[in-house]
């Protein structure tokens, strides 16, 4: 059993049976009354941000929660199937819980696929993929510097803001963390 | 320090030094103290929580105005704001009430930020806002708590009040339940003469107009006690000498306890205390 004094950033817990992964968190006592850790953390299932306040010293329920690197492989339906590229293993994640992550996949990629009591629940993709350009509004030529963009379609159906230079058939560098363009891709 | 040292010195107080390893620490059920022991085993005493007891004493035995700037010891305080060895500016005046001491602080930290002469220093100088426990209540939670059930008036503090409270300048909190009254006497009101300022949602002090009674003194004492043997706490001893020494008679004070390291946080703009101590815990 763990109590308020594990609290980290990162620490996994369960409340009401979900897990909770801490995002930031505080000691805070107030005058001459009872300490509190006020905690913010993130659903882990859904997404949600929520903060809670703990009493110091109140016990609480570590997650049982494990990550795995794994390889995506291919669309089945509504899901996407994983495979443990150690014992080949696989898995399978719908699309709602891969979420905007869904975007980020192409045959092949690495992800780190967590598992909630031995069961998938949600994947974090590397912080930088590159992804190719299937539509767009033909390009400037020699407007590389301006700040006005456009959108773009982008192979995984991923719409994105980019610079008026990007044609179809370029490939991006895409931050997954904000879904943002970071560059074009040489080659 | 050495500006502290100036603006104490300039108000004609004298610098004193109480010891670190006492016979009683605080016996607030909301602090918890390290025990001492010998080789042997035996158990000699505490870290003091606060330089508070030896301090009074010296007000009972004619010391008018006194300051101290010593290492104060708290065990389960360990956070952004908390070190369990920390650094306390306590000081006193005799014949003085709670509002000469808020004064006092309002001075010294205007001090201190003309002696750093950073940006981060100029919001903390002027004269500070007040607010009532009630009113801050009121304002920021929707309504007052009934001090009786703690657990919801301190969750209802630390989520609501205390973060929202010092943002643009300081604010001195005043007015607290009479149940918090600790070593502090009582208003006129009936409200607990106590008072407690804070910077961007962080409490930088904690002031007193002096409880010189030693019956109700004891009688508080006794209860902090019985609160420790019900919660499963150790029963620190009350220190007779203090209690002596508010018998020998004490004259009307003002005292204020004053986390250092916090104060140096916030005037420099820094993000913890731990930036600005030398040797935090983890660094140690």
């Amino acid at each position: 059993m763990a109590d308020t004094s594990d609290i980290k950033k990162g620490f996994k817990l369960l409340l009401d049976g979900v897990p909770f992964a801490v995002v930031d968190h505080q000691f805070v006592k107030p005058g001459k009354g009872q300490a509190f850790v006020r905690t913010r953390m993130k659903n882990m299932m859904t997404g949600a941000v929520i903060d809670r306040t703990f009493k110091s010293g109140e016990k609480l329920d570590k997650a049982d929660t494990e990550e795995r690197t794994m390889q995506y492989l291919y669309p089945e339906g509504e899901a996407r199937v994983f495979m443990d590229t150690q014992s080949y293993e696989q898995l399978t994640l719908t699309n709602e819980q891969l979420g905007e992550n869904v975007h980020y996949l192409l045959d092949g990629t690495e992800v780190d696929v967590m598992l909630f009591e031995g069961r998938p629940i949600g994947v974090t993709p590397p912080n930088f993929v590159e992804l190719l350009v299937t539509e767009t509004e033909p390009g400037f030529k020699g407007d590389t510097s301006s700040n006005t963009t456009k959108p773009a379609t982008l192979e995984t159906g991923l719409q994105v803001n980019v610079p008026l230079f990007v044609n179809a058939g370029d490939r991006l560098k895409i931050d997954t963390r904000n879904g943002a363009y970071v560059e074009r891709v040489k080659g | 320090m050495e500006a502290v040292r100036r603006f104490f010195a300039e108000r004609d107080f004298l610098e004193i030094d109480t010891p670190a390893l006492v016979p009683s620490p605080g016996l607030d059920v909301h602090l918890s103290a390290f025990e001492v022991r010998d080789p042997s085993g035996q158990a000699v005493g505490w870290l003091a929580t606060s330089p508070e007891y030896q301090m009074k004493r010296l007000l009972s035995d004619g010391a008018e105005r006194i300051f101290q700037i010593c290492r104060s010891y708290r065990a389960d305080e360990q956070g952004e704001h908390h070190e369990r060895e920390f650094t306390m500016l306590e000081w006193y005046r005799a014949h003085a009430t709670s509002n000469d001491l808020i004064e006092d602080t309002e001075a010294l930290v205007a001090h201190l930020a003309a002696a750093l002469d950073v940006p981060a220093a100029e919001r903390l100088v002027g004269p500070w806002d007040r607010i009532s426990v009630r009113a801050a209540f009121e304002q920021q939670a929707g309504g007052v708590v009934d001090p009786q059930d703690e657990d919801l008036f301190f969750r209802t503090w630390a989520e609501k009040i205390q973060p929202n409270l010092g943002h643009e300048r300081p604010v001195v909190v005043t007015d607290w339940p009479r149940s918090m009254a600790s070593l502090a006497k009582l208003t006129p009101e009936g409200t607990a003469d106590r008072f407690e300022a804070f910077v961007s949602g962080v409490e930088l002090c904690n002031g007193f107009g002096e409880l010189t009674d030693p019956a109700e003194q004891r009688r508080r004492f006794e209860l902090d006690q019985a609160a420790r043997r019900a919660a499963g706490l150790p029963v620190y001893p009350i220190d007779e000498r203090f209690i002596a020494a508010l018998e020998r008679g004490m004259p009307d004070s003002g005292g204020n306890a004053l986390g250092f390291d916090r104060l140096l946080m916030l005037l420099t703009g820094a993000e913890s205390i731990q930036a600005v101590m030398p040797f935090p815990a983890e660094r140690l």
